[in-house]
């Protein structure tokens, strides 16, 4: 059964999609080159090699000369996308990306793969749960982090006009799908994806699609509990957050990423200025090192599933709220 | 572009480090004074010989890139900047100011900065992204960046020394300040950085070693065709030559300048300007 207006990206990875929308932005502006650091075929650059060798640049291992490299090109002209596993991309070359990306605003986007826990068994070496944390406290940059395949599209798409440095952050294993068809995506800007009165789920990445299935299964329950997709963590959408605050007076923020400093710390931060009487729980990679495990089992373990998305819910429903 | 003579470009080197000593002087908080002086010629062969820029459009497309990646050295770089026209020299005094990108370390908000730097190994990985962009788009210019010894110890710039090798970048041009002096310490004590040139052969450059306060060694270094290859200069150079109270010392780092010292330096640039004023011209 074909669906009318689906997108072509439906159901797809967002890492798949990246190496496919990148290849429509570099047929229309040959300013586009690509950038890695040995691992071409695993950020899903392999078809841009192809079609534009001489835009395709691998600097070997080491990150961080092909991150300040990047900045030369785009001092000269070029819009340099930056693809290697987050790790490296936040933890071996951050320096790079804030002095010679940030500080002068230069159109570079780093977009990257593996983050979180998705590259499972790779362990506490290869797992990054610091990026967002690391990433929203720089200035100049926006950080992004899309929750399917179609979303990604979209914010790919978007990161062509953005004039200045972009830090997306995709997973190595694929997200639930959550859109349909492509829509309008704005940096800053959440998407309400279902209404219910008692709290709201703030998500990003693969949890808001397991917040939509926990928010089901959390109705038949009786438990009506929203959903919000904040697929940008810098600039935050402040007002999305307080008007669910208002409404709902319980939020569950959840994310794969530790819980200081992302997505639950930029909501708290709201929310503690507004003065807003609200709960905050914030659910992720608590203060630890990650363990190594295939990754359904990691999110598991981490109560980052449907399941446990639905449990940390409930139990948020028990806590007082202060007056 | 003005052509100079030999004898005008000393004349002109002479005016730097006269310039550079009124700032050590000036300013109590201190300037970076060593690494400043031994960039002397390698700064005005640069900028008033080699390279193609145009002080009235610094951001022109097709100029030839001047990347300091020793941020350190930015009261010289300012100071060239500013005999070369790119800005009024009036506006040293906002040097270190609030609101005034003049400060310690290389900004790129002044005109003519390609790079802002002060941390180290970061310049010459900037300036092959240039030379990848200049390739890419058939472009002439070159680019040429300028590295410290002690900044050399950074892993960065091994990175950035094999890919330049890997890239074949024949746009490029590398120069390491090679004074002998890190902040606090002699290179040679704070990491063996020898044999240099025997490494950036190794590292498929073309490698040149030249006295770094010779104009004419500096010129034909800078001049010598390196097809398929990038070029390493390696300058050997004194940490504030001339100055007699901190040359080749490690507190020339960072310093000031009394009135006494000041004067002693101008005193050695005077004598040398009576030489010059000898030579045929």
């Amino acid at each position: 059964m074909t669906n009318l207006g689906q997108s072509v990206y439906y159901g797809k990875s967002s890492r798949e999609v990246y190496g496919m929308a990148l290849l429509e932005l570099a047929a229309s502006d040959e300013r586009i080159v690509a950038l890695t650091a040995d691992v071409p075929d695993s950020v899903r650059f392999t078809k841009f090699r192809e079609l534009w060798p001489e835009r395709f640049f691998d600097f070997g291992i080491a990150e961080q000369n092909m991150m300040s490299a990047a900045a030369g090109l785009a001092r000269s002209g070029k819009l340099p996308y930056v693809s290697v596993y987050a790790i490296f991309a936040t933890l071996r070359a951050i320096e790079q990306a804030r002095t010679d990306i940030a500080y002068p605003n230069l159109p570079v986007k780093i977009i990257v793969t593996h983050s979180g826990i998705s590259l499972g068994p790779g362990g506490p070496t290869h797992h990054c749960i610091e990026d967002l944390a690391i990433y929203r406290s720089i200035a100049n940059m926006t950080v992004a982090v899309p929750a399917d395949g179609v979303e990604t599209a979209e914010i790919v798409r978007l990161s062509h006009s953005l004039s200045g440095p972009l830090y997306v952050r995709l997973s190595r294993e694929a997200e639930p799908a959550v859109y349909q068809r492509e829509g309008v995506f704005s940096f800053g800007k959440s998407r309400q994806l279902r209404l219910g009165a008692d709290l709201t789920i703030i998500a990003c990445g693969a949890p808001v699609g397991r917040a939509l299935e926990a928010a089901e299964s959390l109705s038949s329950q009786g438990i009506q509990a929203g959903v919000i997709d904040m697929a940008t963590i810098k600039p935050i959408d402040s007002q999305a957050i307080l008007e669910a605050a208002r409404l709902t007076r319980r939020i569950l923020t959840v994310e794969e990423h530790t819980i200081v400093g992302g997505l639950g710390s930029a909501v708290a931060e709201i929310l503690a200025e507004s003065g807003s009487a609200a709960r905050l729980t914030r659910l992720g990679i608590p203060d630890e090192f990650t363990l190594a495990a295939p990754y359904a089992s990691l999110v598991a373990h981490y109560g980052l599933d449907e399941r446990g998305i639905e449990n940390a819910a409930k139990k948020a429903l028990q806590e007082r709220i202060g007056d | 572009m003005r052509e100079y003579s030999l004898i005008q470009l000393e004349q002109l080197a002479l005016e730097y480090r006269e310039r550079v000593i009124h700032l050590a002087q000036e300013h109590a908080f201190g300037v970076h004074l060593g690494g400043s002086l031994s960039l002397a010629e390698i700064f005005i062969s640069l900028y008033f010989h080699i390279a193609r820029v145009d002080p009235a459009n610094p951001s022109w497309l097709e100029r030839d890139r001047i990347v300091l990646s020793k941020g350190h050295g930015n009261v010289g770089l300012l100071t060239v900047l500013a005999m070369r026209g790119f800005f009024p020299t009036e506006r040293f005094k906002s040097f270190n100011q609030l609101g005034s990108y003049l400060s310690m370390h290389a900004d790129a908000h002044v005109p003519g900065v390609e790079h802002s730097a002060g941390s180290l190994g970061h310049g010459l990985s900037v300036s092959i992204g240039m030379a990848l962009a200049a390739r890419l788009d058939r472009q002439p210019w070159q680019i040429y960046c300028i590295l410290g010894d002690g900044e050399s110890m950074e892993g960065s710039v091994w990175e950035a020394l094999m890919s330049a090798g890997h890239f074949r970048l024949d746009n490029l041009t590398a120069l390491i300040d090679r004074n002998n002096l890190s902040q606090e310490s002699r290179t040679q004590q704070a990491m063996d950085l020898e044999p240099l040139a025997a490494k950036g052969q190794a590292f498929n450059w073309q490698v040149h070693d030249v006295n770094g306060h010779s104009l004419s060694e500096l010129i034909a270094a800078f001049v010598a065709p390196h097809p398929a290859k990038p070029k390493l200069i390696i300058a050997h150079t004194r940490k504030a030559r001339g100055v007699p109270s901190h040359e080749d010392q490690i507190k020339s780092h960072f310093a000031h300048l009394t009135p006494e010292q000041a004067d002693a330096a101008l005193a050695v640039i005077s004598r040398e300007r009576q030489q010059l004023s000898l030579e045929p011209s």
